[in-house]
């Protein structure tokens, strides 16, 4: 039996707190900074369709629908019920004290089922599922605040 | 092209690697013209670190030409400083990766950029936050390939890469890179006001721009210490008296010296490989050979116990890990401030370059050695063991043996 998944990061990003909202909005984009995350298809105001890749170039794919949404505040979302996978998350902006950005706090969890998808994301995630919010958190803090995420995938380097 | 790789514990090799290429937007391509050999180059060549990898590219202090730049500069979304960048531009390339818009770089802290590590969370598992990427040091700063190479890619090119003025030699400006604005920041580190005493541990590289920075900060004396002759004549030629600690016991001649009073501040240019005397630097070693400890503070012991009450302690010197026996109760009781960081390299350039242009220093004086990229691991070994009086390598590829 696998065990629920849930963890929590907060970073501060220096970009106002419209920006950052208005980015993470657009669920498409996510997989720009999210690793695991290869697609995120929406199919209207609620509804998209998330794809990640799973271990031995499988993939995993669910349904979503947004549960709450406030205007430059918080995003929350979950798979829809049925869903192969039991996955929520919610995303919170809120602007620091004293002019340092915005402060964004992600909530998500997981409850994989039996079974070998519930297998395979408890090997997704499981190792170290906070670092991973917190490296996927990091990449969005890159992206808005340079445009670009810090990477060394492709650089030369000796043979041995 | 060619680089200088880590292989593992004093093995460096020249290989032949592929050549780098734009991977990020602001990334820019440089071809070197003149690359060195930093001290701390080796602690990696030693083995310190246990991040480093097989195949890892070294260097961190390279200057040479645009040859490319990424689809940034082509958009017109950059700007250095609101000077272009352009292909064939002659620049020096500080070792410290900086983005230029984050909290810290906003703060003119450069080397604590937040988003130019790709490997924050090692750094953060060890520390609670990490400083920002380096240049050919270790996966724990990034893991960027370094500049003891024919061509390195430089991320947020806009912000780091630094045009020199036509006049000026390779020779006279590559420190740009690190040792001279360390040197200069640790000085400024000291808090020196006019006419003080500042006493320095270690005269490398680091050590001797540290001491020519502290005079044109108003040090009034430089008391230097080591233990290698022509390091110690190095000293004195920048106007220091110099104290060589295997003849004469350190802390008791800097009591003489200053009246009893202890210098005014003082700086630790060794860091984490010091050699102890006597009983306690076999302590360290013994501890740091099974990591119990990983650093050797014996300097820094030292040099607190030697401060006057009330002073500054700045370390340059590059520590990773943990020390232990760390005199806390005089560095409390005496009151002191410790000071200490990666250089904020951008932060101090166009003042260093003025101080060149006005013929304050000719940063040259600290080379001993120029050699072929391909003689590099030749380089390292001379360096590491101090031979053929070596105190600074300047390796130049495409130059032929």
């Amino acid at each position: 039996m696998s065990k629920p998944i849930s963890v929590r990061k907060t970073l501060t990003i220096n970009r106002p707190v419209a920006e950052l909202y208005r980015f993470w909005h657009n669920f498409e984009a996510l997989p720009h900074f999210m690793k695991h995350l290869k697609e995120v298809k929406v199919y209207d105001d609620k509804r998209s369709h998330w794809i990640t890749s799973g271990p031995l170039d499988s993939t995993i794919e669910w349904d979503a629908e947004i549960i709450e949404d406030r205007d430059n505040e918080l995003i929350a979302w979950r798979s829809v019920a049925g869903a192969d996978v039991d996955h929520s998350g919610v995303v919170r902006f809120r602007p620091t004290p004293n002019d340092r950005g915005t402060e964004v706090n992600v909530v998500t969890e997981y409850n994989p089922p039996a079974g070998a998808i519930g297998d395979a994301i408890a090997k997704l995630f499981g190792e170290s599922p906070d670092q991973q919010l917190g490296d996927d958190l990091r990449r969005f803090k890159m992206l808005m605040e340079t445009g670009e995420i810090a990477t060394t995938e492709g650089q030369p380097k000796g043979h041995s | 092209m060619k680089a200088v790789c880590w292989e593992g514990t004093n093995k460096v090799q020249v290989e032949t690697v592929p050549d780098p290429k734009i991977i990020n937007p602001r990334d820019a391509i440089v071809k070197i013209t003149s690359t060195a050999i930093c001290g701390s180059d080796l602690h990696l060549y030693d083995g310190y670190n246990p991040t480093m990898k097989p195949g890892d590219i070294l260097g961190h202090e390279f200057m040479g030409e645009i040859v490319e730049l990424g689809s940034a500069f082509k958009n017109g979304n950059v700007h250095n400083n609101g000077k272009s960048l352009a292909v064939g531009d002659r620049v020096v390339v500080p070792f410290t990766i900086s983005c230029g818009s984050c909290f810290f770089c906003n703060r003119d802290l450069w080397s604590l950029c937040d988003n130019s590590n790709p490997n924050a969370w090692m750094a953060e598992q060890m520390m609670g936050h990490s400083p920002s990427g380096l240049f050919g040091y270790s996966h724990l700063t990034g893991g960027y390939a370094g500049g003891q190479a024919e061509y390195a890619r430089v991320p947020f090119a806009d912000v780091g890469l630094f045009k020199i003025p036509n006049g000026l030699s390779d020779d006279q400006v590559l420190f740009f890179t690190d040792i001279f604005p360390t040197g200069y920041m640790a000085a400024e580190n000291c808090d020196i006001q006019s006419g003080d005493t500042v006493a320095i541990w270690g005269c490398g590289p680091v050590g001797q721009f540290a001491i020519r920075s502290a005079f044109m900060l108003g040090a009034g004396r430089v008391i230097a210490i080591d233990r290698v002759p022509e390091r110690l004549q190095m000293a004195k030629d920048g106007g220091a008296e110099v104290l060589n600690y295997e003849e004469i016991e350190v802390g008791e001649a800097l009591s003489e010296m200053t009246g009893g009073l202890g210098p005014d501040s003082v700086m630790d240019a060794v860091g984490m490989e010091a050699h102890g005397m006597g009983l306690e630097g076999f302590y360290d070693k013994a501890k740091q050979a099974v990591r119990l400890e990983t650093d050797r503070p014996n300097v820094l012991r030292q040099a607190i116990v030697a401060c006057r009450k009330g002073g500054t302690v700045s370390v340059p010197g590059v520590y990773t890990g943990f020390v232990d026996k760390m005199p806390m109760g005089a560095f409390m009781n005496k009151g002191l401030t410790m000071k200490t960081g990666q250089t904020h390299v951008h932060r101090y350039l166009q003042t260093l370059l003025d101080h060149v242009q006005n013929g304050n220093i000719d940063p040259s004086f600290v080379i001993t050695h120029r050699l072929p990229l391909e003689q590099a691991p030749h380089g390292y070994e001379i360096f590491k063991h101090k031979k053929d009086n070596c105190i600074k390598i300047v390796l130049k590829p495409g130059q032929t043996v």
